[in-house]
């Protein structure tokens, strides 16, 4: 038996889920931060019917010195692929273990209204020590400290979304008044290590709060839209979910597909001889698409969506485009997002209410 | 048309450059007219940059906010607010837009060199070699309550902190050779070995051990705009700065004056001194004839001094709360309050109010003029007003003699307000051989015919940052 259609979301990053993904693209190295390249790729999610692309990031290059490889941030990616879609959501991963919350709440928002409402958030942390040195900062030593700088950053940034009521800007010509500034209100969040004061520069963003993405084990439940949860078999990424405690779940799935050319298993011992494919703890499908269409019928009876981690984006891309999502849309398994919708609509969620929005109804002014 | 022989100028072939810049805050924009539009739908960005770029302007230009404006401790609620981050509206337009230049205005005290250098350089990627970064400093407590630091930066130290920013900042620029990604999937790395250095700096403001994350642009580094006008300002524009986007563009002689000082500033610093373009901010308004251009600036003003702003302005100058007032009749009886320089906004704009405000009086007593009619004639100015020809014949004579390079122009509508100067003020300055009828390069750097970034030249005329 099938669960409800599933939202599948797909990772877009560089050239792969491998580290040494770049050896089977199907462009030369120097190509891969050309702009047409992302907002290649994002085209291809749309067109295929992925309801999500997100775009991984960190503030060190990903690739271990000596062999760094290059990486444009990915709320700069986002921006200019959204300006080149029309109705797949887009989101960057931004970790606020070191950033400044102010600066991520702002970029995020703008993307909202870059898109139309279609922008999501990845919260991640940064784990390596190194980062604390790029932004000159002490480092956060271990997980136990990382959690309070997510969980604030995010708090923060949600407040600062809800700063502007949606009817903030009135434009009143007989009172001279663009703003009406008791629509508009001070957050003052503080935390343990820092205050913000507020409010945003940016008016709410189209959806009112962005799609929030992350480890409910990394960031509080309550903080979350869709959990994205780990796990090497279908039961436990059951177990997973059933415990996550949001109002969407996300598995996330590492794949290799079988292409024309070759085998996914053959495509996975490839790169092997260059460098191991990196061990998340995750559920990985290494074979036919057929194969995946029945790993993801499986688990659409435990959870709301799919984020997928191709092997390899110039080869698994195609393959998920050509074979695995028409299987699922016959099988009415995929949701596809429809044309003006906004991401949250597209994943079932409500438009938040503002936090700050106040109760008594205002005389209109204009 | 009367016209001068283009030759008998000092700089017979100089070319007029013209950036827009698409305002988030004050009075100038309008926001009550009925082709007022959105200040932030990406429709608003979208055709302000396309019209531009249909005009061959060299760059679309974004402020910063980084806290909303307030007035004796509330929001300030009569202006245009509420506008997107720079960097990531102008990564958007990037995708819409082919040639014309990208500027963000960036903060180097609330922001850290190694994410900004990072996002900066992005944006130069994805628009392949299009990007600025109009290099702004703020140091007050008031703006650092958004931030982690809180406002922990003396105001002496806000130059030496943007300058150690921008050593940092060309550090990671240049941290990647030229050709420093491999172009075959066969290559032994992805990057060629040993061409990514890690960048180690150690100074009073910064302490930090970089990997740079990116390659160099088309153009190498983005293009350095600078708006400082103290003597401080213009020595850190001389050192470091590609374009100035000055205030002092209305006045012939005042712009001549600008633009002779900073070419002297250059020279010392042992820089050529045509290495840096002087963009002075602008409000231009275009009519059939003069009177109709001057009867379209009376209009605009009625919009942009509303009897609320008008108040907001007097109020400022008297330091007493004026809301309420009448801006139709009298000036204020009052004298105005005379405070301590405590570093505010009216104590560091406003050098004697008495003065000013003997001086308005007379004048409105002389005309008759009301509170906001007096705002209007004597508060901030600002433009060049008139019909095509004439200000073609202007601007011509300004460029020719080397007062600017070009204008840094701000609409007084959004998202119209740069059709009359792209369908009528640009053609007159082309057949007058003073601006470009195509674009000739594909980077901002080009566009405005710059050199190589600074820290790419041998010696002499090098001048290193710091």
């Amino acid at each position: 038996m099938s669960g409800p259609a599933l939202h599948l979301a797909v990772e877009i990053d560089g050239d792969g889920a491998h580290p040494a993904a770049w050896r089977r693209a199907a462009h030369a190295p120097d190509r891969l931060l050309a702009p047409r390249r992302a907002a290649g790729l994002a085209a291809v999610a749309e067109n295929a019917g992925f309801a999500l692309i997100t775009l991984d990031d960190g503030v060190l290059p990903p690739g271990a010195a000596p062999d760094p490889v290059g990486r444009i941030g990915a709320v700069e990616r986002a921006a200019f692929v959204a300006a080149s879609t029309s109705t797949i959501g887009i989101a960057p991963v931004v970790p606020v273990t070191y950033a400044e919350p102010f600066h991520v709440s702002s970029q995020l928002a703008s993307l909202d209204h870059i898109s139309a409402g279609r922008a999501g958030w990845v919260v991640t942390e940064e784990e390596r020590p190194e980062a604390a040195r790029v932004w000159g900062r002490p480092p956060v030593a271990d997980a136990a400290g990382r959690a309070p700088e997510s969980r604030d950053g995010v708090e923060v940034a949600r407040a600062l979304w809800d700063s502007w009521e949606d009817d903030a800007v009135i434009r009143s010509v007989a009172t001279s008044r663009y703003l009406d500034r008791d629509r508009l209100h001070y957050i003052d969040f503080t935390g343990e290590t820092y205050a913000v004061k507020g409010p945003a520069i940016v008016p709410r963003p189209p959806q009112g709060q962005l799609v929030v993405l992350g480890r409910p084990d990394l960031v509080p439940a309550a903080q979350l839209d869709v959990a994205l949860v780990e796990g090497r078999d279908p039961a436990s990424v059951a177990a997973a979910a059933a415990g996550a405690g949001t109002p969407r779940v996300f598995a996330e799935v590492e794949v290799a597909l079988d292409t024309p050319d070759a085998a996914g298993a053959e495509r996975v011992a490839d790169l092997a001889r260059y460098a191991p494919w990196t061990d998340r703890r995750r559920l990985r499908h290494v074979g036919s698409a057929d194969g995946l269409v029945a790993l993801l019928d499986e688990l659409s009876r435990h959870v709301h969506g799919v984020r997928l981690h191709p092997l390899v984006l110039d080869e698994d891309l195609a393959v998920l485009s050509r074979l695995v999502l028409p299987a699922l849309s016959e099988r009415r398994l995929v949701a596809r997002p429809l044309p003006g919708t906004s991401l949250r609509s597209a994943l079932g969620l409500e438009r938040p209410a503002n936090r700050f929005a106040t109760a008594a109804v205002q005389e209109e002014t204009r | 048309m009367t016209r001068t022989d283009p030759l008998d100028v000092p700089r017979p072939h100089a070319q007029l450059h013209f950036g827009v810049f698409f305002q988030g805050v004050n009075h100038w924009t309008i926001w009550s007219a009925p082709d007022s539009g959105s200040q932030i739908d990406p429709a608003s960005f979208r055709k302000v940059a396309q019209t531009a770029e249909r005009g061959l302007f060299d760059a679309f230009f974004l402020g910063e906010g980084l806290r909303l404006r307030e007035v004796d401790g509330r929001i300030h609620d009569l202006d245009v607010a509420g506008r997107p981050d720079a960097i990531t509206q102008l990564a958007a337009l990037a995708a819409v837009t082919r040639r014309i230049g990208l500027v963000s205005t960036s903060n180097s005290t609330f922001n850290e060199p190694a994410d900004l250098a990072r996002r900066l350089s992005g944006l130069d990627l994805l628009s392949e070699g299009r990007a600025g970064w109009n290099v702004v400093t703020t140091d007050n407590a008031w703006t650092g309550a958004n931030f982690r630091r809180g406002g922990y930066l003396d105001h002496a130290d806000r130059y030496r902190r943007a300058e150690e920013f921008l050593t940092v900042a060309r550090a990671l620029w240049d941290g990647w050779d030229d050709k420093a990604v491999a172009t075959s999937v066969a290559a032994p790395a992805w990057s060629v070995p040993g061409a990514v250095r890690q960048v180690r700096h150690r100074g009073p403001q910064f302490d930090v051990d970089l990997a740079p994350t990116l390659p160099r642009s088309a153009q190498g580094h983005p293009v350095i705009f600078q708006a400082g006008d103290s003597g401080e300002g213009r020595d850190f524009a001389a050192r470091n700065a590609d374009v100035i986007f000055s205030a002092h563009g209305n006045d012939f002689d005042d712009a001549l004056a600008f633009a002779e000082d900073i070419r002297r500033r250059l020279r010392a610093v042992g820089r050529p001194d045509d290495d840096l373009r002087i963009l002075p901010g602008t409000e231009i308004i275009i009519g059939a004839t003069e009177e109709e251009a001057q009867e379209k600036k009376r209009w605009i003003r009625l919009q942009q001094v509303t009897p609320a702003t008008a108040l907001g302005i007097a109020g400022l100058l008297w330091g007493i709360d004026l809301s309420g007032r009448d801006a139709d009749g009298p000036l204020p009886a009052e004298d105005p309050v005379v405070a301590e320089n405590d570093g505010s906004f009216r104590a560091r704009r406003i050098a004697d109010p008495r003065a000013v405000v003997a001086e308005w009086r007379a004048k409105a007593e002389a005309h008759g003029w009301s509170l906001r009619e007096t705002v209007i004639a004597l508060g901030p100015q600002r433009g060049h007003v008139g019909s095509p020809s004439g200000l073609a014949d202007k601007f011509a004579r300004f460029v020719r003699h080397g007062a600017v390079d070009g204008f840094n122009v701000t609409p007084y509508l959004i998202p119209d307000g740069l059709d009359d100067i792209v369908d009528l003020l640009v053609p007159e300055l082309q057949e007058r051989g003073v601006y470009r009828t195509e674009y000739t390069g594909g980077t901002l750097r080009e566009h405005l015919g710059l050199r190589a970034p600074l820290t790419h030249r041998s010696a002499p005329g090098r001048q290193e940052a710091g």
